[in-house]
């Protein structure tokens, strides 16, 4: 009897063939392992494992004071960082009742736009990459580069931006940093619409997305989907709308909607919200030139005790010292409370629920994060379909593992 | 008319009485604490009843209150009634020696992963979930990490105490026993 190769139990006469599908491979765009059951090319079922980038964030936060934990945010949903800065900022104004002047909400709406735009351009020109379509992702990346240059002008950083303070911004909006936008402003829509008529209407395109990893409103929703993966289900939720933030209540703005929640109707609401994106931004812009005078110079709320002093004051001037100290070595207590302050991050309803019992850190920080929730759908997604679906599927979901594992 | 959040109180404290209590409104949202008995009669009359239709679990978490005895881990939950666009948050409250609570996941997909993570982290054994095993840390681990007897920073250091960060009283920390 030859002792080489003892099989499992029940392997000769097993039918299926069991593939590991990560947790490194180029096509999954991230640290994702799924052990797939597989009958030739039919995905027979799905275990999905995540975990891998894992970093802490929820036991880190509760030892650091409010402003130290907006860089750990960058790092949740990397493709838009601004927005979980923003959400993050938003939150600690709730729970210490700032409020914020018109012309920072505007700033941050137009910064928060971007974000959205970068995010789904990303995600729109993978799947046409994982359907075999290179060129809309290179041409399309140019504009992301602008759209980095543009934070580098406001906050110096390009994709952990660390963006903002809590009560604004840290220094007005370079003109610079204007001129890029109007460039972009300007150059974005053609360029968009160029890679809409190269996809959207494409019969190889369409053909390969259509009826492809589709959900249904009802399973989207019990699900926990947010969203563009729940509006190309056909439910029109979005925070924006809902719990509006920001003064996003100002601006004039439609949510696309789907009706088959397939990976061609997740591409078209993306494509269709990065329209009203630009809209937003034009609307945002114009309000921001609208001020006038010394009003044209905020960009910070008026709150000394919470709002980090620019360097050259602390420097030179002795209450902008004395706050800059209380702040920065943690003298600062904060009010007692709990609050759930939601922002439409770019894959969904991303939520902070901050528990505060008094001291300088938080008493419990969780993230709500979106993809984290929709991700288990996935199994259910990619059942009896093939292979090469479940990677379209996966990468038409914006799955960032950075948040999926926080 | 519209759904407000004293029509949602009152829908409640009829059905249940004075098992629900410690309510608030903090932030515009309601909030209330139910026995850990009862929370998936509370989940289910919310989902059912056809004037609150709270159908979407926004989030479930839980946090550790150390000088809490008896009732030392919440889990939290946040349910959102998408149509009237009206949010509530409910905890219950359960010892850290039977951390054990009805599952979520009959009534609610998403609460598969979510009460996964909060085992993870907290050591919460929800009764009748499928499949409840760690999701983000090793299966190793043999412990529950976010529960608040285990210091993040470097149990040598000193200049790092919870003193530093505004808690005077910290004495469910280790390393300061």
């Amino acid at each position: 009897m030859s002792n080489h190769i003892i099989l499992p139990d029940g392997s000769l006469e097993k039918q299926t063939t069991t593939l590991n599908l990560g947790p490194t491979h180029p096509a999954t765009h991230g640290v994702f392992q799924n052990i797939l059951e597989m009958d030739g090319e039919k995905i027979l079922n799905a275990t999905s494992t995540v975990g891998y980038i894992h970093r802490a964030f929820e036991k880190i936060a509760e030892r650091r004071p409010l402003y130290q934990i907006t860089p750990l945010t960058d790092r949740l949903n990397y493709c838009s960082s601004p927005i979980n800065n923003m959400g993050w900022h938003i939150a600690c104004e709730k729970i210490l009742k700032i409020s914020l002047p018109k012309r920072v909400d505007y700033l941050r709406i137009i910064i928060m736009e971007l974000a959205r735009i970068s995010d789904h351009l990303i995600c729109n020109s993978i799947v046409g990459v994982d359907s075999g379509a290179y060129s809309g992702f290179l041409y399309l990346m140019q504009y992301r580069e602008l759209i980095y240059e543009i934070y580098e002008e406001v906050c110096g950083a390009r994709l952990t931006t660390n963006i903002g303070r809590i009560g604004g911004f840290e220094r007005n909006f370079t003109d610079t940093a204007f001129r890029k936008l109007e460039k972009f402003l300007d150059e974005y829509p053609k360029q968009l619409k160029e890679f809409e008529n190269l996809f959207s209407r494409n019969r190889i395109f369409m053909e390969r997305t259509m009826g492809c990893g589709a959900i249904s409103a009802e399973r989207a929703l019990n699900y926990g989907f947010t969203g563009p993966n729940l509006r190309a289900a056909g439910v029109d939720y979005d925070v924006r709308v809902h719990t509006p933030y920001s003064s996003y209540q100002d601006f004039d703005f439609t949510i696309p909607v789907g009706t088959t929640g397939d990976c061609y109707d997740r591409f078209l609401v993306r494509n269709a919200e990065m329209w009203q994106s630009l809209s937003l931004i034009k609307q945002a812009y114009q309000k921001v030139q609208e001020f006038k005078g010394a009003e044209a110079e905020v960009f910070h709320a008026d709150s000394p005790a919470y709002y980090l002093p620019p360097k050259q004051d602390v420097y030179t001037k002795m209450e902008e010292m004395i706050y800059h100290f209380k702040i920065v070595m943690g003298e600062i207590d904060m009010p007692v409370g709990e609050v759930y302050s939601p922002v439409e991050g770019a894959n969904g309803e991303l939520g902070f629920y901050l528990v505060c019992d008094g001291g300088r850190t938080p008493y419990r920080l969780h993230f709500r994060r979106p993809c984290f929730i929709y991700y288990q759908a996935f199994p259910e997604l990619i059942r009896n379909g093939m292979l090469s679906d479940a990677i379209i599927t996966m990468s038409s979901l914006n799955l960032i593992a950075g948040e999926l594992d926080a | 008319m519209a759904l407000t959040n004293d029509l949602v109180k009152q829908a409640l404290i009829e059905k249940f009485g004075d098992a629900l209590t410690d309510w608030g409104e903090p932030y515009d949202m309601l909030t209330f604490t139910a026995p850990k008995e009862l929370n998936l009669k509370v989940l289910q009359f919310l989902y059912d009843e056809e004037t609150l239709k709270f159908r979407f679990l926004t989030d479930l978490q839980a946090v550790h209150f150390p000088d809490n005895q008896g009732a030392e881990l919440a889990v939290v939950y946040h349910l959102h009634n998408l149509q009237d666009n009206i949010r509530l948050r409910f905890k219950v409250f359960t010892s850290i020696d039977n951390p054990e609570v009805f599952s979520a996941t009959a009534l609610y997909q998403s609460a598969n992963w979510m009460e996964r993570e909060t085992y993870d982290f907290f050591g919460v054994q929800f009764v009748g979930h499928p499949n409840l095993i760690r999701i983000l840390n090793v299966e190793e681990m043999d412990y529950f990490p976010l529960r608040k007897e285990y210091p993040v920073e470097d149990q040598t250091r000193v200049d790092k105490d919870d003193e530093m960060f505004g808690r005077l009283h910290a004495k469910n920390v280790k390393n300061h026993e």
